[in-house]
């Protein structure tokens, strides 16, 4: 399997006031293509960041790092714009919908910005829809719908664009147990159906469902052995 | 992304905050409708003295006896004669003449049958048709020929004619002038009323007529005055200089102590349209500051929704909407907040143009230039308020939008 996602040395170093803090350390870190993997972490240790700066909200101080191939490191705003639009889907903890919207409109949001023509837009928007099993809420909007529909439609709108890429950020932070597990399913649809996936979370039990774990502390990474893999219990110290 | 796209998502978000948008627009509106009725009503105005004045006649020069200047304004009173009115008539003396009537008045009774009235009776030469620009409603001027042999007749004043002749066609009929019989061939158009002289209510003869039988024998010889009109608008001023420079010799006078003064129609009309000219942008520079509070409201309006829809511009940017894509969004926005206002203005100055134009008497003057004009300059207040807010929302970075709550 390819690099998907190559990233070498990546330093952060925001300037906030007088203090200088360093949120990346040196972090180097590699996805392949069709891979599942969670980057877990405690607040505070950099883990918003490194997902800014893998989802190209935002570029590394130092460091380089390239997505599909494409160094993006350097690049202008309008340029990591275009890269965010093709290559990202985005799925936020606060579901990040505009309330005024349609499901349908929200989920077509991202082709706009690709160019899409209208009709095929709303065709596209259609069929992302009824694939996180939504095709029934194509009209409401998201104050009409429940937290977890909601997040199904800001998963519909992250692979409606068939990004490369779809990454999460702490998508299951605001619901119930029951639309966790609903939306963990849909992860795990997508990624039997080769979809390449990095979900960034605190809970232990959400980053359990990845094939593979990364941690980040102080700003450095550190490679886990997911849990299941290796037959041990989910939770750490949560077993007697 | 497609033009008429960001055109759509501006109007779905103005239209989704619809009083704040109306009361934003309603600066320019004010500013617009304010700045229409006072130019409109500036504008009005010119025409109105334009019309009065090329009514009397623009390329009109009077000579009038006596010196404006002199000390003793009287003593020249009775300084014009024919003598002069020739001179003038003479185009080696003065080529930027066309036409000359000397003119000479009196106060008279004129009486038909029972009817009788006061009214000027004024003698003069044929020319006086084409140089005061006069039509004739019934029957004819007096002719040359009638002029040289001082035959009886006289053209009336529609006033004149009415007052005396009531229904009956005054044209072939008698008129009685202090003692005097005459033959009325010719009745005058009506031009209306003036601050400067009734030109409906008169009679007129010819001069040679006047001065054997009605003028008293002292002011057989003087003019009251002479009109003298220019080739064309533009050579006024030429023929101003040719008519002072002639008559100073005539007179043997100096340009210091001349005995006659000229007064023209256009002067009067320069004078009262920068007179007019100076109220209206004065007032239009009042109405514009409103115009100027107006872009100001709609930056302030601008500037709050951005910051209110931080997280939706953080959205669209993490979608995939570049800083350019943000800015024309938010710029097309605060264009149609200028435009929109702007229409709305043009429509309430059209409604009240309509409704001062018969209140004030004085026509509120709306032309399509100016109405253009201002739709194209609340569009551009609308766009240069929205230059600052727009490049704040272009310039908000994706991850400090999508963090903000």
């Amino acid at each position: 399997m390819s690099a998907l996602l190559e990233m070498a040395g990546v330093r952060k170093t925001y300037a906030t006031g007088a203090v200088a803090v360093e949120a990346l350390r040196g972090v180097d870190l590699t996805v392949d293509e069709g891979d599942f993997v969670a980057i877990v972490g405690p607040s505070g240790s950099g883990k918003s960041t490194l997902m800014h700066i893998i989802g190209c909200l935002d570029v590394p101080t130092q460091g380089r790092y390239a997505l599909g191939g494409e160094d993006v490191s350097s690049m202008t705003e309008a340029q990591l714009a275009d890269v965010r639009n093709r290559r990202i889907g985005f799925v936020f903890q606060q579901f990040n919908l505009l309330p005024s919207m349609t499901a349908e409109r929200n989920v077509a949001l991202p082709l706009m910005y690709a160019g899409v023509p209208r009709a095929e837009r709303a065709q596209r928007a259609r069929e992302a829809l009824e694939r996180v099993g939504l095709g029934d809420r194509t009209h409401h909007r998201p104050g009409e719908l429940s937290g977890g529909q909601q997040q199904r439609v800001s998963v519909a709108r992250a692979l409606v664009t068939n990004p490369t890429l779809i990454l999460a950020d702490e998508p299951t932070g605001n619901l119930d147990s029951r639309s966790t597990t609903d939306v963990l399913g849909l992860f795990h649809a997508l990624h039997d159906a080769g979809r390449t996936i990095v979900l960034i979370t605190h809970e232990a039990e959400v980053a359990a469902e990845a094939r593979r774990v990364v941690r980040i502390t102080d700003g450095l990474l550190t490679e886990e052995t997911p849990a299941h893999a290796a037959g041990a219990p989910v939770a750490k110290g949560g077993t007697p | 992304m497609s033009w008429a796209e960001t055109f759509r998502i501006a109007a779905e978000a103005l239209l989704g905050r619809r009083m704040r948008s109306l009361l934003t627009m309603l600066g320019i509106l004010i500013g617009i409708a304010a700045v229409m009725l006072t130019v409109g009503l500036g504008e009005g105005a010119r025409l109105e003295i334009t019309r009065e004045i090329n009514r009397l006649g623009s390329n009109l020069l009077i000579v009038m006896p006596g010196s404006t200047s002199g000390s003793s304004p009287l003593a020249g009173a009775t300084s014009l004669t024919m003598d002069d009115a020739r001179t003038l008539a003479d185009p080696s003396v003065a080529p930027d003449i066309a036409g000359v009537a000397p003119m000479m008045s009196t106060r008279a009774n004129v009486q038909h049958d029972a009817e009788r009235t006061t009214t000027t009776v004024t003698g003069t030469t044929t020319d006086w048709e084409s140089v005061r620009s006069r039509n004739l409603v019934d029957g004819r001027f007096f002719t040359a020929s009638e002029y040289a042999s001082s035959e009886q007749v006289v053209v009336l004043g529609p006033s004149t004619a009415a007052a005396l002749f009531g229904d009956t066609p005054p044209v072939g009929g008698a008129v009685v002038v202090n003692g005097q019989a005459f033959t009325v061939v010719g009745v005058l158009e009506a031009v209306g009323a003036n601050a400067l002289s009734n030109d409906d209510d008169l009679v007129v003869l010819p001069m040679t007529t006047m001065a054997q039988r009605l003028a008293p024998p002292a002011t057989a010889r003087t003019l009251s005055a002479i009109y003298v009109a220019a080739t064309d608008d533009a050579s006024i001023s030429a023929a101003h200089q040719q008519i002072s420079r002639a008559l100073v010799v005539n007179h043997g006078t100096t340009s210091a102590d001349q005995d006659f003064s000229i007064m023209t129609f256009q002067a009067l009309m320069t004078a009262m349209n920068t007179m007019t000219g100076v109220l209206t942008t004065l007032l239009g520079g009042l109405a514009g500051i409103s115009l100027v509070v107006g872009g100001i409201g709609v930056m302030n309006i601008m500037l709050v929704s951005v910051s209110e829809r931080v997280r939706e511009i953080g959205l669209r940017k993490a979608l995939g909407a570049t800083p350019a894509l943000i800015r024309r969004q938010f710029l097309v926005e605060a264009g149609i907040l200028g435009l929109l206002g702007g229409a709305l203005g043009v429509a309430l100055g059209l409604v009240g143009a309509a409704i001062l134009t018969p209140a004030l008497g004085i026509e509120v003057a709306v032309s399509l230039p100016a109405t253009l004009l201002a739709l194209a300059v609340s569009l551009t207040i609308g766009l240069v308020a929205g230059v600052y807010p727009a490049s704040r929302a272009a310039k908000l970075a994706p991850i400090d939008a999508l963090r903000s709550e």
